[in-house]
């Protein structure tokens, strides 16, 4: 009797594992498949190399694609140095002890801050009291500090794999520490650093609440080099700031597919990019 | 000449490594200077615990207590349904299919789709919930309140749908943070407690789970950060009024208030905005704090 009952409840908690387990599942599916229904249609050349005009009668978003790149760009001109340079620091200049566990702590609490957050203090700080305004350029700062700990983990990650023996090999010949930094220790890390930076243009791709004050939702393309130059100083709306926009104010759900299409493309690229990443960077941990 | 580069770039890695910590004073400091003053204007109860959200009326009234409970209920009720899940997939990935050479390959796919849905940017999780659930949830609502004249009908956007939008996003992270804590357990208990008798399940849910608790509640400690941070998803999908939390009721969250109001307030309405962000953040504050003892308690556990 009472061993039926066993039998019972494990058959129902079996199935409720293999039920979630196809939930997850399903749960991908369905927005692959609606996302690729709804969206391809609307994914064209003309859709990826004009801008929304009512007198052009065109439907594109090049606009929001050069302000996404200039966004990514401008943000990792600025983090990859900085971060890597925080890593460099804990893990060879750094003895452990309060500073140290003071700037860790410091990563952590930033990698748990909500983007919303950064968009309110971005706005205040960069746009405001700094007087950057709607731009790309508030946008990029703002988002600065949210990869910020994304680049500095995983180029500690990798540092802490490069053998010891390469540093004191490269102290006992002569070397300085920044001459060895440079030439052995970086370059060994590359993978590692790669490896932040890549999930870090996926985050920034990803992002929505964090530039919607910062950055703004400008959609016009700029004209000639100088305008890409100055259009760093002005309003610039990415493709998930368009896609919201279309989905909400806008009501033209086509776009809005259209967008998630083309943003999912892109965020499945960067995340097979990444795999391969650290297939090698394992592959190289364990020779 | 050397000694004077060794000393600049060791200055300059020291300062680089301070810009996280700069960053979170900043941070802190911004949210406090410009959160505070409409606490003492309107009145810290009066903001926290009035219930009537009107900022542009004649006479204004600034209370939020509706939204803070709203974000309470949201994340509460996404984490009560998420986390389930969450680690039941995770039992499955690691439990239900090693052995056989197909039951690997499914667990790499679903793995690799785990993966894929952390990936998908916040705002596409808002457009299906708009397009697919919204209207299966107002069919719902419409057979439920079939008769009620009193039902302010919300066309499926409201409570319901933002804790299923978020429960989905929240999946991901507990699922993934649950695996690697599962995985961490030594087989040695496995196999005594298979050894002794234990069927499989018994195992699972007597031994392993308890064994892998402090790295699962790390992981529903992140997932509830993750929802009560969640902003442009649940905006497209919970109708935006100030309301009760009830499910069929159209709400507002914090970080929605702070999305759909700010580029049209002004005055001491910003300034109330500014400290609902100050809520949110204190809220954050709190689960980092949580979050690090948990992480310390694994590691000292660890040795």
């Amino acid at each position: 009797m009472s061993n039926k009952k066993i039998r019972f409840s494990e058959l129902l908690l079996g199935a409720l594992i293999v039920l979630s387990g196809a939930l997850l599942m399903l749960l991908l599916v369905t927005i692959l498949v609606f996302v690729v229904i709804r969206g391809i249609g609307s994914v064209n050349l003309s859709f990826l190399t004009s801008v929304t005009s009512a007198r052009k009668g065109t439907v594109g978003i090049a606009g929001n694609i050069v302000n996404t790149i200039l966004i990514i760009v401008l943000t990792m001109l600025f983090v990859i140095p900085v971060g890597v340079g925080a890593a460099v620091f804990l893990n060879e200049y750094a003895k452990p002890g309060k500073l140290v566990s003071c700037i860790e702590f410091a990563t952590e609490v930033l990698s748990g801050i909500p983007s919303i957050i950064f968009g309110l203090f971005g706005m205040l700080f960069f746009g405001e009291t700094l007087g950057l305004g709607y731009s790309i350029l508030t946008g990029s700062l703002t988002l600065i500090l949210m990869v910020l700990p994304l680049v500095i983990r995983n180029t500690q990650e990798a540092l802490k794999t490069v053998p010891d023996g390469y540093r004191h090999g490269a102290i006992g010949l002569g070397a300085g520490k920044w001459y060895m930094i440079r030439t052995i220790l970086i370059p060994s890390a590359m993978p590692g650093i790669l490896t932040g930076a890549i999930l870090s243009i996926g985050r920034i791709v990803g992002e929505s609440a964090a530039l919607l004050f910062t950055a703004g939702s400008a959609k016009l393309l700029p004209k000639g080099l100088f305008g890409i130059f100055s259009k760093i100083f002005q309003s610039g709306g990415t493709l998930t700031i368009q896609l919201y926009l279309s989905a909400t104010s806008e009501g033209d759900f086509d776009t809005a597919f259209g967008i998630a299409f083309v943003l999912l493309l892109i965020v499945f690229g960067i995340n097979l990019i990444t795999k391969l990443l650290t297939r090698r960077f394992d592959a190289t941990k364990k020779k | 000449m050397q000694k004077r580069t060794e000393k600049t770039a060791k200055l300059v890695f020291l300062v680089f490594g301070l810009i996280a910590v700069i960053s979170v004073l900043a941070i802190t400091f911004y949210m406090f200077v410009k959160g505070a003053p409409a606490f003492l204007e309107v009145g810290a109860l009066r903001l926290l615990f009035g219930t009537s959200w009107k900022p542009t009326a004649e006479n204004p009234s600034y209370g939020i207590l509706f939204i803070i409970l709203s974000s309470i209920v949201g994340t509460a009720a996404a984490v009560l349904i998420g986390v389930p899940i969450g680690v039941l997939s995770a039992v499955f990935l690691t439990d239900f299919t090693d052995g056989s050479k197909l039951g690997r390959r499914i667990s790499q796919l679903l793995y690799a789709a785990v993966e894929l849905l952390a990936a998908i940017p916040s705002v596409i999780y808002g457009l299906i919930g708009m397009l697919v659930l919204c209207p299966a949830i107002y069919r719902l609502e419409k057979m439920i309140f079939a008769g009620s004249d009193t039902h302010q009908f919300t066309g499926g956007s409201n409570l319901l749908s933002a804790v299923l939008v978020l429960a989905v996003m929240i999946l991901p992270t507990v699922t993934n943070i649950s695996v690697s804590s599962i995985r961490a357990v030594p087989v040695s208990l496995r196999s005594a407690s298979l050894a002794l008798g234990a069927s499989k399940l018994q195992t699972i849910f007597r031994v392993v789970l308890p064994a892998a608790k402090s790295g699962i509640m790390t992981g529903v400690v992140l997932g509830i950060g993750r929802a009560l941070g969640e902003a442009m998803a649940i905006n497209m999908v919970a109708g935006g009024a100030v309301n009760i939390p009830l499910p069929f009721h159209s709400v507002r969250f914090l970080t929605t208030q702070l999305v759909s109001e700010m580029s049209y307030s002004s005055g001491l309405h910003r300034r109330v905005l500014f400290s609902v962000g100050l809520v949110l953040y204190v809220f954050i504050v709190i689960i980092n704090l949580l979050l690090t003892r948990l992480r310390k308690g694994e590691k000292s556990h660890e040795q």
